[in-house]
């Protein structure tokens, strides 16, 4: 167990508190610690450990699991490329090139100054736009290789 | 009607992203500068459907259909249409033909369709409970209370012939009979809106445009099988349908529609939302299950079956979205006037996301028995860019390619069966000639072994050995006995794995091969790929004929791998190439070839 204390907002008190009692609140709690810290480190699954009286095994197991927790600290403005069919036939791992070559970034990378992280997720559904990326949660769709600079440029 | 003219802007999240938040708001503040605001009513719909063309905006009682609107065209719409009652023909979809206004039945895209499903999408506004009562919303819900016996409701079901629309096809009717018939205290409706193939959004646009037709179907089924307790299970990752959601169950809540004593009935029923968390197997009922109640998505051997003891070992009846989405249609309808419509082994309609190397890609809604060509030539408008038809795939990752020959098979459960592939849920991809059938069959392998969750071996090691496989057939090293080894793995995992993931999970590769097997031919035994897709068996040159020596190539270059002098035909270093095709695209002589 880590040493490193973490201190949950009186508003995820509070919601861990309504769910307590719950059956199967695990997954609606993890969910709301990523949505307050954009990621759920070891000090707050312990910390979930603690609170909801769940083996942080079990915790760690459905973190692992999901694809949609993270396990480590995202960027400033997370970049998601979408790889789902229609935009995967249309050229989407061409736009991850494109961004991994342009920011010096692997998928699941961060940069070194803490501004983009870059995923190829599944499916975001906007496939009639295809390809699509989203960077700090804003959808660009029918993107091309050449748009790519001039959409970075909008949140450096 | 007491607005002069209706303007509906689309809101879903394909159009939203293309900045039709900005448009509603332009709209209403023109409106507002050009003093007509008392006259005309703004309403956010859900998804038109029509998404290639996004964003939509439609001007009632003109029915004029005006797509890839700007936010800065606000002005012009409501000056020129409003105000001087002319259309703003450069906008409009249909602006070369004569007719005065653009209907929107003439529009191909429309033309067979059969809205049930997305009956009120791009019709109403979600967020309002009004406009989904105003078009006959919770009508089957208080007939359900007062007029109807569980054993009415289901034998209505029965009647319509409705089957599971999340893939499988099973009747629905006896999916509620079951859980009806099952004994408990407590038993438990379960929404299946965790959408996971990718390349489909058919539930997304449906709960977010009409949330109420899931909540009301819900409802309707805690009635026939005696629940009072329903779960919406949904992927975190579509957050505009989760809000409108929530405010769709507020907004019941208020009216009395959910909650205690429903209507002054006596009957109970309310709804709780569960997020998923990006696991595609969670689609399986019982891997669902397990992720509601907190664990990892793991299916569980049926029997026994959740109608018998699913969530919390209680009884539960789990739809999918589109499945929901057809209960009140029929309540109200009857189950007589459903049947009629469809083929003998399916009946009423199916949503599809048609996507891929597609015109019109967009979320069609068609009558079972549909021809596949019907749908990609007709209401798709075939092959963009001029390209050769090469094949479709439904079922997702699931599903198996259809071809040309194909085409004309009507689109049921068994039809799609035959031919090897399958309903799935939706999702209906075209590809190209420019398309590798082989790199296709490795993507969708690539994430069922992905989204494996590794509790039994068939499908763990199965498709990882099948991946491997793929990849060395796709890098040139491919031999004989890998396409036997991939029937033996195939078989294998279909007969032995534990859940619908795995057994389909070689589909895609076994339906590829029997359909395209010369270009499995073509990589294995002549090391070629024939789409020029496969990066380890294809070559750039530059045609010295073609090329003038405008250095586009050179510049572009990420590797510095071309060179030659100006108004010199140029040369690639093979060594250096790393095969990106940049150069491809920058030539616009057409002097860079692929061979």
């Amino acid at each position: 167990m880590s040493e490193n204390k973490i201190e949950f907002s009186p508003e995820l008190v509070v919601f861990i508190d309504e769910w307590r009692d719950k059956p199967g609140n695990l997954i609606m709690v993890l969910h709301k610690v990523q949505s307050e810290f954009g990621y759920v480190s070891r000090e707050a699954a312990d910390e979930v450990s603690k609170q909801l009286d769940i083996p942080f095994a079990k915790i760690w197991g459905v973190l692992t699991f999901y694809h949609f927790f993270k396990l480590t600290k995202p960027g400033d403005y997370n970049i998601q490329v979408c790889m789902g069919t229609a935009c995967y036939l249309k050229g989407g791992d061409a736009i991850v090139d494109e961004i991994g070559n342009l920011l010096n970034l692997e998928v699941g990378g961060i940069t070194d100054d803490g501004k983009f992280s870059l995923e190829a997720v599944r499916c975001i559904g906007c496939c009639g736009l295809a390809p699509v990326m989203t960077i700090g949660g804003e959808v660009f769709g029918k993107v091309t290789k050449n748009q790519i600079p001039g959409i970075l440029k909008k949140f450096a | 009607m007491a607005f002069r003219n209706y303007i509906l802007v689309c809101g879903g999240t394909g159009c939203e992203s293309s900045r039709a938040d900005d448009i509603y708001k332009n709209l209403i503040a023109e409106c507002e500068a050009q003093g007509v605001k008392d006259e005309v009513q703004i309403v956010k719909t859900g998804c038109f459907g029509f998404c290639e063309q996004g964003p939509i905006v439609k001007i009632l009682p003109e029915d004029s259909f005006y797509v890839q609107v700007k936010p800065e065209d606000a002005k012009e719409l409501i000056s020129e249409h409003i105000i001087k009652g002319r259309e703003v023909t450069r906008l409009l979809y249909n602006k070369d033909k004569s007719h005065k206004h653009a209907q929107v039945e003439e529009i191909e895209f429309y033309q067979k369709q059969f809205r049930i499903v997305l009956r009120n999408c791009g019709f109403i506004d979600p967020e309002k409970i009004d406009e989904y009562i105003a078009r006959d919303g919770y009508s089957a819900l208080e007939k359900v209370l007062f007029d109807m016996t569980p054993d009415e409701i289901i034998g209505e079901l029965k009647t319509s012939g409705l089957r599971g629309r999340g893939g499988a096809g099973f009747p629905t009717w006896m999916k509620w009979n079951f859980t009806k018939m099952a004994e408990n205290d407590q038993k438990f409706v379960v929404c299946n809106a965790d959408e996971g193939d990718p390349g489909a959004y058919m539930d997304r646009s449906t709960l977010e445009g009409d949330p109420h037709t899931v909540l009301e179907a819900m409802t309707i089924c805690g009635k026939a099988i005696g629940a009072n307790q329903g779960y919406i299970y949904i992927r975190a990752e579509y957050p505009l349908a989760i809000h409108r959601l929530e405010v769709a169950m507020e907004q019941a809540r208020e009216y009395g529609l959910l909650g205690k004593d429903i209507l002054g009935s006596g009957f109970d029923f309310d709804i709780e939302i569960r997020l998923g968390a990006g696991a595609f197997v969670c689609g399986e009922e019982t891997a669902l299950l397990q992720s509601i109640e907190g664990f990892r998505g793991m299916p569980q051997p049926r029997p026994p079956f959740p109608a018998v003891k699913g969530l919390w070992q209680k009884p539960t009846c789990i739809n999918n979205v589109e499945t929901w989405a057809n209960i009140p249609v029929i309540i109200n309808k009857g189950g007589a006037w459903f049947q009629k419509i469809g083929t003998a082994d399916s009946h009423g309609t199916k949503v599809f996301a048609l996507t891929g190397k597609i015109k019109n890609s967009g979320l069609v809604e068609v009558p079972m028995g549909t021809t596949l060509r019907e749908i990609v030539f007709d209401v798709g408008g075939g092959i963009a860019n001029g390209k050769e038809f090469k094949a479709v795939q439904t079922g997702g990752p699931s599903g198996g390619v259809i071809t040309k020959e194909n085409l004309d098979t009507p689109i049921d459960f068994g039809g799609l069966q035959k031919i090897g592939s399958m309903m799935g849920s939706g999702g209906m991809i075209v590809m190209d000639e420019d398309d590798c059938i082989v790199d296709v069959a490795k993507f969708y392998l690539n994430f069922t072994v992905d989204e494996s969750c590794g509790k039994c071996a068939p499908c763990r090691i199965g498709g990882r050995s099948l991946l491997n496989i793929l990849e060395k057939i796709t890098n040139g090293k491919g031999t004989q006995r890998d396409i036997d080894n991939i029937h033996s793995i195939g078989l294998a995992m279909r007969k032995g794995s534990l859940c619908a993931l795995g057994q389909t999970a070689p589909n895609p590769i076994l339906s590829s091969l029997k359909y395209f097997p010369e270009e499995y031919k073509a990589h294995i035994e002549e090391k070629r790929c024939p789409a020029g897709k496969c990066k380890k068996l294809i070559s750039y040159s530059i045609n010295v004929d073609k090329c003038i020596g405008c250095t586009a190539c050179a510049r572009k270059c990420p590797v510095g791998a071309i060179s030659g002098e100006r108004k010199q035909a140029h040369i690639i270093d093979q060594a250096a190439c790393i095969k990106c095709g940049a150069c491809l695209v920058a030539c616009k002589f057409g002097a860079v070839e692929v061979h």
